[in-house]
């Protein structure tokens, strides 16, 4: 193994990330994408560091839709990181998931929605669960850390465990206030 | 193999149903990025992902992902008429200076290439059957045409299990 040391005294509070990260290696994730956000950048960095973990970075977010069915098509597990922002370029392409029925876990933080300096974030956050919804992913949400560790637990059961297509919602006032 | 949606799928379907295809009736720009997440989890095997101008032409972002993520076996073949064809033949950009391998080639391929007579595609296939050090994305010229086609399966979730039988996994 070759996984990034845990802060054993970490707590759901303080480091959910750390927490988020140990779940996903618990439940034999193999492979990663994103596009970055700001609430992700811990768990992509332990990613990042973990050899026995393939990440890719990719220019839109629809891309890790069709690399995570790849992914399954040959017998591996991936998760998928994005912000709500993200959601918009992910809806056809999900057609696959849900056609499919390929296991799929999207982690998406919320933007424009709690302390939100950027008003060109607002329609998408408001977009986001409805548009899901509409192409039939099944989404959980959380705004606590100890809710947060729980809903991911149960998610990727359900999404590697039972071939559902789950996105988790990360409420921004669990990510905090944008520093500008 | 991964085929993308349209004439791709038609063509794999054509030469012969195969359980090791996966064929695509949508998810248009998806094929090259599936055929990643493949490559990338049977590092041993060679993946090829076969498509149309318009299918790559949607996932053009997904070169630069696959340059950055630079898998050894993976090859993407796009079978070029230079329009879309499903759709009333609309003239697609391909055929008006936009040039796939260049693309591919400034993303950082290994190898990439243009094929337009039936002798260049027998030394293409010979070169594919090779080993590679990263990926490889090559044209094949074909004629704007409408020949008889031959349908696979539509059904996503039978191909999928079938896929991974091939493989040797269980279906949930």
């Amino acid at each position: 193994m070759h996984s990034p040391q845990l802060n054993p005294e970490a707590r759901a509070g303080d480091d959910w990330p750390s927490e988020l990260y140990r779940i996903l290696k618990a439940a034999d994730v193999r492979q990663m994408s994103y596009v970055p956000d700001a609430g992700h950048s811990q768990l992509i960095r332990m990613f990042s560091a973990d050899r026995d973990v393939v990440t890719n970075v990719l220019t839109t977010e629809e891309e890790g839709i069709a690399i995570a069915a790849g992914a399954w098509l040959g017998g591996q597990r991936s998760v998928l990181l994005m912000q709500s922002s993200g959601v918009g370029n992910c809806i056809n392409m999900l057609s696959l998931s849900a056609i499919g029925r390929f296991p799929l876990l999207m982690l998406v933080t919320m933007r424009g929605e709690w302390a939100e300096f950027n008003p060109w974030q607002v329609p998408m956050s408001r977009a986001t669960q409805p548009s899901l919804e509409a192409i039939g992913l099944k989404v959980m949400r959380a705004d606590t850390a100890e809710d947060l560790i729980e809903t991911v637990e149960s998610a990727a059961s359900l999404a590697y465990e039972s071939d559902q297509q789950i996105a988790v919602l990360i409420g921004q006032r669990l990510i905090g206030k944008k520093k500008w | 193999m991964v085929s993308g949606l349209g004439s791709p799928t038609y063509d794999l379907h054509s030469v012969g149903d195969h359980d090791g295809n996966f064929y695509l009736w949508g998810a248009m720009g998806g094929a090259a990025l599936i055929g990643l997440g493949l490559a990338q989890a049977q590092p041993g095997k060679r993946v090829l992902a076969l498509t149309g101008d318009g299918e790559q032409l949607m996932g053009l972002g997904g070169i630069a992902t696959i340059g950055v993520a630079r898998p050894r076996n993976l090859d993407i073949v796009v079978i070029d008429n230079q329009h879309f064809g499903e759709t009333g033949m609309q003239a697609s950009h391909t055929g008006r200076g936009v040039d796939l391998t260049a693309i591919a080639t400034a993303c950082g391929f290994a190898a990439t290439g243009t094929v337009r007579t039936l002798e260049e595609v027998q030394r293409l296939a010979a070169q594919i059957a090779e080993s590679a050090d990263g990926p490889r994305l090559f044209v094949i010229k074909v004629l704007a045409e409408n020949p008889p086609r031959s349908l696979p399966s539509r059904d996503a979730v039978f191909i999928k299990n079938r896929f991974r039988a091939h493989l040797g996994f269980a279906a949930a």
